[in-house]
């Protein structure tokens, strides 16, 4: 069982490419050996900048032999037939056999394949993953054809078994496959031969290279904390970071340095994010002071001075970035001391999308949805009105520029040194939350309803112009906007009725615009020449153009507004099943949930859901389920029958049986519990009234046949059953449940 | 930093770059004698990238960006500066080991110094260009850009040029240690009469900072603009062939236009009278220039290996 190894050797892959190219080599290479008969052991993939490698280990050193069996022509067949049958197997007639079948004697080949050894199996497979290879971007180089995602030095690919190493033949566009390597680019850059993966991968140790990215990145993360240990501090984690830095080394040497004095007082966010961004360092907090204070930058390579020149050196690029950063700094706190009005300016010019406006029209729009959501929310209206404006204002300075993932983060410090209170300062900063599904849901008032009118008018604004997701396609991450308000919802625990508040502020959305360079005027950066559905929508709504005083036109609006949010609505119930079934709760409990009223409130809905949830996984919730749905089917097939609705006067003096009698008691109990529990929306209170129907319903359809003969009897227990099915209905709709 | 082959000043560094790469083999040319924000836009390296006819060049080219300019001020930002510019057709095999010696030519050991090969793609919305390639770090700044060349003026290089780039202020900065580029010495600074980087450009990074921000007249701007787009149009669509019969279509006269129309657009959109909308429009009107222009090149001998 020989071993297979084969290196790519290459200019610097980019660092973000190497964990998925190790693993597509790895099975573009397993897969095609395997379809060509081989088996193996194991398989590792490994990278570096300069290097992807597999090491596959009991490889079989041949394909089986394969035989296969064919049916063909009858002996007393057209020649043309029986030639036909020769040319597709590629066998002379002497090699036939001749056999009796049902309907006389047919012709048998017998096709042999003989194996082939590993190498040859090994070249081709090799040749068509490098030919083939999903890199996300690639590229040619000097005069050939070739692609590959930097130029492709050396192919190196061996099998060892007892007897030695041996080359597999192969040549890729001029590149002979051969069994030597490179180390470090600077350290040890002579070629050397090696004979399996063991020889190779020791001495590319002893050539300065550290083969395996996950040994790198434990590395850099032990040395890291070491050097910041000795000093009494702590790296800031960064997992990200930590994966790219690994990449971009094959010898990692950790060099920690002290950030100057006159830096320490930016904000801690900036210094690392200008660290992490422009230089790939990692931060060190000292925890005494909380500050980060110093640096871990991760060299390539020893040196003779001991990364001293290397430390000067990065260290020297720093100090001119933070200076950048504290220029920056400097700039936007003296604008924002001065109340920030030339950033509000220039968000007049900054398109948001050009038919919903500029930036400042936005934020109009969400500042007075954040006024009106305010009070359900248990925030001040004036301070989320206050906080909407300025959340946004942030876009427009130095740092956030240069940073955008600084933005929020700048707005709660330019929003303070604009002397704002906390809780209006807060909410620049949390009003893009919750951005995932496991992203921290906002909870203070000021910054819920902010955070809640961003994510509503982004919802409502693309959906009156009509752009929303279809399919993979989302660019203005519209699902993300509504599952930020299912979770803020959620999240705090509020009672809106979703349908209403999108269609006011659709309808609104025009109301607040009353400047005359804003949306809805088909000028400047609003919206373009072309008038269209959107258009027309906010100049009717903007009480602009031909909407003014006109009643029908404006009840036609109301209507338009009324179905974009009714359509919006749906979107944000697929979202919300979405995110339940992420949770463990069934999709059919949720459409069984959706059918009942009030599904626009979506805490009703989810406590309802969960209430449900609980108690079908109960036997009782279960058996419940099927005497519902027969109590249901039974009922409908009989009004479809008889062209009547059963839903009034079960009368229990005509009840015949005990069971009958039973399920008259045990309905006068649950039906007023079911309503109260229900109205005090104590769910698990009308899980457990309903539950109690279980062991009556199961005896009645026990005892009882319900399409009696006599007429009386039949009505009355159609009745009955009609008042289960009421029973159920305060609940769910039970039909949507599966099983 | 202080080893003896350390270079003084920044013609030196200049010197040796040229000297260096005149040894490898390149033809070293002068700047090319227009406004331009890259070195990339000579013609040595946008036209000379097309087509199958080999090619090795070096030269520096005097740079401008408007929008960057500081009054002389920031410590690292200029709206003039120099670039170093190197394309060779096809890339060689060993470019990056060439681009490596280049390092220790001016002084910088990579024995000593952590140099790295950073992901960085290239583009140039204004050529209709991209190639992929890395931003050189040496000690953690960026000291270069190395690409190699997949399409120029919507055409797919055959054979691939590479090029690199190097910002030569930010590079002899660091060579020569200095914090602040007006401090750099240009000449030797025991020449007799030494000269720094401010001696010859602050008074010019001044003026050039306030005329381009303040003082350039736009709707002149807006003309310029216009004529050397309608000009470029003119020659692009003009007869190959020459009263006397001969084929001699203008290829680089032509790109000369789409040059202008480049740093027309630069400056308006340094006096800030370019809207975002509209920046895109007149990016993808130079563009269209570029490559009209690239496609004639393409008819040229010049383009053509097998040419006389």
């Amino acid at each position: 069982m020989p071993d297979l190894l084969i290196e790519l050797f290459s200019e610097e892959i980019p660092a973000r490419m190497q964990a998925r190219a190790r693993e597509d080599l790895r099975k573009l290479l397993t897969d095609g050996l395997v379809e060509a008969g081989l088996t193996y052991a194991s398989a590792g993939a490994f990278s570096t900048p300069r290097r992807l490698t597999l090491a596959i280990e009991g490889l079989s050193a041949n394909s089986p032999t394969t035989r296969e069996e064919r049916k063909g022509p009858r002996t007393d067949a057209p020649d043309a037939a029986l030639e036909g049958f020769l040319r597709s197997t590629g066998l002379t007639r002497d090699q036939l056999e001749a056999r009796d079948d049902k309907k006389g004697q047919v012709w048998f080949a017998t096709i042999t394949r003989p194996g082939r050894p590993a190498a040859e199996i090994v070249a081709e497979v090799l040749e068509a993953a490098i030919r083939n290879f999903p890199w996300p971007k690639s590229m040619r180089w000097g005069s050939g054809n070739m692609r590959w995602v930097r130029p492709l030095h050396s192919i190196m690919c061996i099998l060892t078994d007892e007897a030695g190493a041996q080359v597999v033949p192969l040549t890729v566009e001029g590149i002979t496959a051969g069994d030597t390597t490179r180390g470090h680019r600077f350290m040890a850059p002579d070629a050397f031969a090696v004979t399996g993966f063991d020889d190779y991968a020791a001495k590319l140790r002893r050539a300065r290279v550290m083969l395996d990215s996950a040994e790198r990145e434990a590395e850099i993360r032990s040395q890291a904390e070491n050097l910041a240990f000795a000093r009494g501090w702590q790296i800031v984690p960064d997992d990200g970071l930590l994966a790219e830095v690994a990449g971009l080394v094959e010898w990692p040497v950790p060099l920690m340095g002290v950030i100057e004095d006159r830096f320490l007082d930016l904000p801690p966010e900036v210094l690392q994010t200008s660290m992490k961004e422009h230089q790939k360092f990692f931060s060190a907090r000292n925890p005494k002071t909380g500050r980060i204070e110093g640096f871990v930058t991760v060299a390539n390579i020893e040196t003779p001075d001991d990364g001293t020149t290397i430390l000067a050196g990065n260290q020297r690029v720093l100090a001119a970035r933070l200076s950048d950063a504290a220029f920056f700094y400097e700039n936007d706190l003296r604008e924002a001391r001065a109340g920030m009005t030339h950033w509000a300016e220039g968000l007049q010019s900054v398109t948001f999308h050009n038919k919903l406006g500029s930036q400042a029209d936005r934020i109009a729009r969400i500042a007075a949805l954040a006024r009106e959501i305010a009070p359900l929310v248990g925030a001040d209206p004036d301070h989320a009105e206050e906080a909407a404006q300025l959340a946004k204002l942030d876009l427009r300075s130095s740092m956030v520029g240069e940073f955008p993932e600084l933005q929020g983060t700048m707005g709660r410090y330019y929003a303070l040194a604009a002397g704002k209170p906390q809780a209006i300062a807060d909410a620049a900063r949390d009003h893009y939350s919750p951005l995932g599904p496991s992203d921290d849901v906002p909870t203070a008032p000021v910054s819920v309803a902010v955070a809640l009118s961003d994510k509503i008018d982004t919802l409502t604004g693309f959906w009156a112009i009509d752009e929303k997701p279809t399919g993979s396609k989302d660019p203005f991450a519209l699902r993300r906007a509504a599952l930020g308000v299912i979770r803020l919802v959620l999240g705090n625990n509020l009672r809106v009725h979703s349908t209403q508040c999108f269609i006011n502020h659709l309808m609104s959305k025009c109301l607040i615009d009353t400047n005359p360079h804003g949306t809805g005027r088909g000028d400047g950066y609003g919206f373009g020449p072309q008038p269209d559905y959107s258009i027309e929508f906010f100049v009717m709504a903007s009480g602009g153009g031909f909407g003014g005083g006109d009643d029908q036109k404006a009840a036609f609006w109301a209507d338009e507004a009324a179905q974009a949010a009714t359509d919006l609505l749906a979107f944000l119930h697929d979202r919300l099943k979405v995110y339940l079934r992420d949770q463990g709760i069934r999709h059919d409990i949720i459409d069984a949930v959706l059918a009942q009223p009030g599904n626009d409130d979506l805490v009703l809905v989810v406590n309802r859901s969960v209430a449900l949830n609980d108690m079908l996984k109960t036997e009782d919730g279960k058996n419940l389920t099927q005497g519902l749905k027969r109590a249901g089917n039974i009922l409908t097939q009989a009004e479809e029958k008889d062209g009547v609705e059963y839903s009034f006067g079960a009368d229990e003096k005509f009840a015949e049986t005990e069971a009958e009698r039973a399920l008259f008691k045990a309905l006068d109990t649950a039906e007023p519990a079911i309503r109260q529990a229900t109205k005090a929306e104590d769910f698990p209170a009308a899980m457990q009234a309903i539950a109690a129907l279980r062991a009556p319903i199961d005896a009645f359809f026990e005892a009882v046949q319900v399409n009696s003969d006599n007429q009386i009897l039949r009505r009355n227990r159609l009745n009955l059953l009609s008042r289960i099915r009421e029973a159920g209905r305060q609940i769910a709709d039970f039909t949507k449940i599966e099983g | 930093m202080t080893s003896p082959n350390r270079p003084r000043s920044f013609q030196e560094i200049i010197l040796r770059l040229q000297n260096y790469w005149a040894a490898t083999g390149c033809a070293v040319l002068q700047p090319y004698d227009m406004e331009v924000g890259a070195g990339t836009f000579h013609p040595a390296t946008t036209l000379r990238s097309l087509g199958s006819r080999p090619w090795a060049a070096a030269y520096v080219q005097p740079s401008r960006r408007p929008t960057d300019g500081r009054y002389g001020e920031n410590p690292n930002r200029l709206q003039h500066y120099y670039q170093y510019q190197v394309i060779i057709k096809p890339s060689p095999p060993d470019l990056q080991d060439l681009y490596l010696g280049s390092l220790r030519a001016i002084g910088l050991d990579p024995m000593i110094h952590d140099v790295r090969f950073v992901e960085d793609d290239w583009e140039s919305p204004t050529l209709g260009a991209w190639g992929l390639g890395w931003e050189v770090w040496c000690d953690g700044m960026e000291v270069s850009q190395f690409t190699y060349f997949q399409q120029v003026g919507g055409h797919d290089c055959r054979p691939v040029s590479g090029e690199l780039t190097y910002g030569l202020e930010r590079l002899a900065m660091y060579v020569l240690g200095v914090e602040h580029v007006m401090d750099m010495p240009f000449n030797d600074p025991d020449s007799p009469i030494p000269l720094t980087y401010g001696d010859i450009f602050r008074q010019t990074e001044r003026e050039y900072s306030r005329w381009n921000f303040d003082q350039v007249d736009t709707a002149m701007l807006f003309q310029h603009f216009k004529d050397a787009e309608d000009e470029c149009a003119r020659i692009l669509a003009a007869d190959p062939e020459d009263s006397a019969g001969r084929r001699i279509p203008m290829a680089h006269p032509a790109y000369d236009q789409a040059i202008k129309a480049s740093h027309i657009f630069n400056l308006l959109d340094a006096r800030g009278v370019i809207s975002v909308t509209e920046r895109q429009a007149y990016i993808g009107r130079v563009r269209a220039l570029a490559k009209a222009c690239a496609d004639l090149f393409l008819t040229t001998d010049a383009a053509r290996e097998d040419a006389a």
